[in-house]
């Protein structure tokens, strides 16, 4: 009896679930259309989830990879046959994860207000406007002729000028910055990643150096016992 | 097992050399000449030049003849089928004649009649125009002196008695050309004001195409406002440089070379390492590839000839393509009117076909000479069949036989699959037959996103037209099919209310 009850609250959760993961990707448009009022809900209303925010994130990779592989040969000058896709989207991911880990460890010691977890939540919404116009931006590149390119090019700083825009009062509104704030921390941001950057780049060279003496040391032993 | 490996690896590598000795009778390895693809990447291609033949002191028979061997020869001058030498060395000029790829000495000029100082000194550069007279620049005796035929002095034109030439400068003429008019372009040592410019009759008549000098604003306010009085004395003062060498071309312009510049502003084209010379000294040269015609984009680090291409001479056939000389790695850049390069080819080295110290280049129809300074030889360069069909394949396209140069074209991809004007000649041909899509396809192979974009403009056109009735009803579709569930929704919304409506 208890067991088929529990069941049946599982198949309930699943379903409330799956239903406030829809509901929050379709929070996106309210989200990238009412930027101010939009993100305060999306973190103090609980309205986003972190689920929609990988999937936007996945989608703002895909469509990367996508407008290198399809744009029409007019408006892109990729050096298609030099192109790989992994090392691509891992050139967009990571400097935006450490971006996010920068702005959170420097907003935290100056009493910003949101978690980890709601700028992940607030940058990856922010990236919506980008799929948005560019994926459909590639398909129609291709019925398009080298003379109308300026719409081309118009569109797509349409997007990224919205995306930054949506960039900075995500970050405002989870942070409950003021907007001069958001700017000075978003310069701080940007040399937090550098600083971050150089750690690991340090971090790794040690361990390697480390690592390769561990390794020389165990082949002079061997040589000398044999 | 591993015996019969290696015997397979052996049979396969003996079977590609005879193919490689096939292709390349004359000991040139392919790597010899090649281009610059889209993404600047070097192209090996079919040698568009061989030699022809080596000319020097012995070839020419100097030796029976006075016994003096050419000397450090500074320039080359081809009018006809005669050819003069700058026999710097021994102060005289050699006139040769030639005949099929012989050369034989008709004349050596080592001094004129009738003029105060008849003999030479240093002569820098020689000139001959088409009624036979020649211009001589003789550094040593600081005059560009004329002389008939005949070697008959008729007039010198010496240093500027005018202001704006520097009257403590010495006169110092190292090249020079002459316009169909007679005027005389002199380009001289330690001049920056541009080339010296006579009237035909020997007047100065001022200076033209001086170089710009630039300055960065960067520069300006740290030279300005930041160093010392003992510092700027110091640092290099900003004047503009000197033209390397000249060459007038058929139309009247004169093509200038340029070897002073920083590296970095090669790409960007503003170091301008060939300019085109309208009669105000504007540079009018035509810049239509992706990349400005530099000679080499890229170099080997650490070998011993880095750096940029250093043109020191140039020349224009009469079909407005352009050879540069780079000293640098002793090659040779081809160019057509419309500054895409269409080949390069040359190294530095004692072999046939190298040079140690290129200083000169000409042209005899589509031969080319080059003059090397320390080998004391002339190398004639004759077309191959490749570098041939280039050529006609342009020219017809520019005499308007399009469908005659597409055919052209394809005969030059057949030899160079590589090659991406052929693309493009072949795209621009059958584009005027209405043959968009495949135009298309040759367009892109060539990078051309301009003419692509033509093509494809025409092609959606017909496209359109004829898939108008599906795209229409897609359109429809899109606009009734939603109107159409939002209309069932309402009245099944409708048919449930009235149901309830009867319940209660």
């Amino acid at each position: 009896m208890n067991a088929a009850r529990s069941i049946e609250t599982r198949k309930a959760d699943r379903l409330a679930r799956r239903q406030r993961y829809l509901e929050s990707l379709k929070y996106a448009f309210h989200v990238i259309t009412h930027p101010f009022d939009g993100f305060w809900d999306l973190v103090h209303e609980h309205r986003g989830t972190v689920a929609a925010a990988h999937t936007f994130l996945i989608l703002f990779l895909l469509t990367r990879v996508i407008k290198l592989m399809c744009t029409s040969f007019q408006f892109i000058t990729a050096p298609v046959q030099y192109i790989n896709v992994f090392e691509e989207m891992g050139s967009l991911l990571l400097p935006f994860l450490i971006l996010c880990v920068a702005n959170w460890a420097m907003t935290t010691l100056f009493d910003g207000k949101g978690r980890f977890r709601d700028i992940y939540m607030a940058m990856c919404y922010a990236l919506v406007p980008y799929t948005l116009i560019q994926l459909p931006m590639t398909l129609i590149s291709n019925g398009l002729s080298y003379e109308e390119g300026s719409l081309y090019s118009v569109m797509l700083s349409i997007s990224l000028i919205w995306c930054v825009f949506l960039v900075f009062v995500g970050l405002m509104q989870v942070h409950d910055y003021s907007p001069g704030k958001t700017f000075i921390f978003l310069i701080v941001t940007v040399v937090g990643a550098a600083v971050i950057i150089f750690l690991m780049l340090t971090f790794f060279s040690l361990l390697s150096d480390a690592a390769s003496y561990f390794i020389s040391l165990y082949r002079e032993t061997f040589f000398r016992l044999n | 097992m591993k015996m019969k490996r290696r015997l397979s690896l052996i049979l396969g590598l003996l079977m590609m050399l005879s193919q490689v000795c096939a292709l390349a009778e004359d000991g040139f390895s392919t790597s010899y000449t090649y281009t610059y693809d889209y993404w600047e990447d070097v192209q090996e291609s079919p040698d568009a030049y061989r030699v022809a033949t080596v000319i020097d002191s012995m070839t020419l028979g100097l030796e029976n003849l006075d016994g003096k061997r050419i000397s450090k020869p500074q320039s080359l001058y081809a009018r006809g089928n005669l050819l003069y030498i700058c026999d710097t060395g021994n102060n005289r000029i050699i006139e040769a004649e030639r005949n099929g790829t012989r050369f034989s000495v008709r004349r050596v000029i080592s001094e004129m009649t009738g003029a105060a100082v008849n003999d030479f000194s240093d002569p820098y550069d020689v000139f001959a125009d088409p009624e036979g007279n020649l211009y001589v620049a003789d550094y040593g005796h600081q005059r560009v002196t004329m002389m008939d035929s005949q070697l008959n002095w008729i007039r010198d034109y010496t240093k500027p008695t005018d202001a704006t030439f520097d009257q403590k400068l010495n006169f110092l003429p190292k090249k020079l050309t002459v316009d169909v008019a007679g005027r005389v372009y002199a380009l001289c040592q330690n001049v920056n004001k541009g080339l010296v410019k006579y009237e035909a009759d020997g007047t100065f008549s001022g200076f033209i195409g001086a170089n710009t000098v630039s300055i960065s604003m960067g520069e300006y306010i740290w030279k300005r406002y930041f160093q010392t009085k003992e510092q700027r004395a110091q640092s290099e003062s900003f004047v503009p440089t000197e033209y390397e060498n000249i060459y007038i071309d058929q139309e009247g312009f004169i093509y200038a070379t340029n070897t002073v510049f920083s590296e970095y502003d090669l790409k960007s084209d503003s170091a301008k390492p060939i300019r085109r010379l309208n009669s105000l000294g504007n540079d009018i040269l035509i810049k239509n590839d992706r990349f400005p015609p530099i000679g080499d984009l890229q170099w080997q680090e650490g070998s011993d000839s880095y750096g940029p291409s250093k043109f020191t001479d140039i020349t224009v056939m009469d079909n407005d393509i352009y050879v540069a000389l780079d000293r640098t790695r002793g090659r040779l850049f081809g160019y057509d009117s419309q500054g895409v390069l269409l080949w390069a080819f040359g190294t530095r080295g004692n072999v046939e076909g190298a040079f140690t110290g290129p200083i000169s280049v000409e042209h005899m129809g589509y031969d080319l000479l080059v003059l090397d300074q320390l080998e004391n030889s002339v190398t004639l360069f004759q077309p191959t069949e490749y570098g041939q069909a280039i050529y006609d394949a342009s020219e017809t396209y520019l005499k308007g036989e399009y469908d005659e140069s597409a055919e052209l074209w394809r005969s030059v991809l057949k030899m160079n699959a590589n090659f991406p004007l052929a693309f493009r000649g072949i795209g621009r041909a059958i584009l005027r037959q209405d043959r968009f899509e495949e135009a298309m396809d040759y367009f892109r192979l060539a990078h051309d996103r301009e003419n692509y974009g033509r093509a494809f403009k025409l092609y959606r056109k017909i496209w359109v037209e004829k898939n108008i009735g599906w795209v229409i009803l897609i359109l429809a579709a899109a606009l009734i099919i939603p109107l159409g569930i939002g209309r069932i929704r309402r009245m099944k919304g409708e048919v449930i209310t009235h149901e309830r409506s009867k319940v209660h």
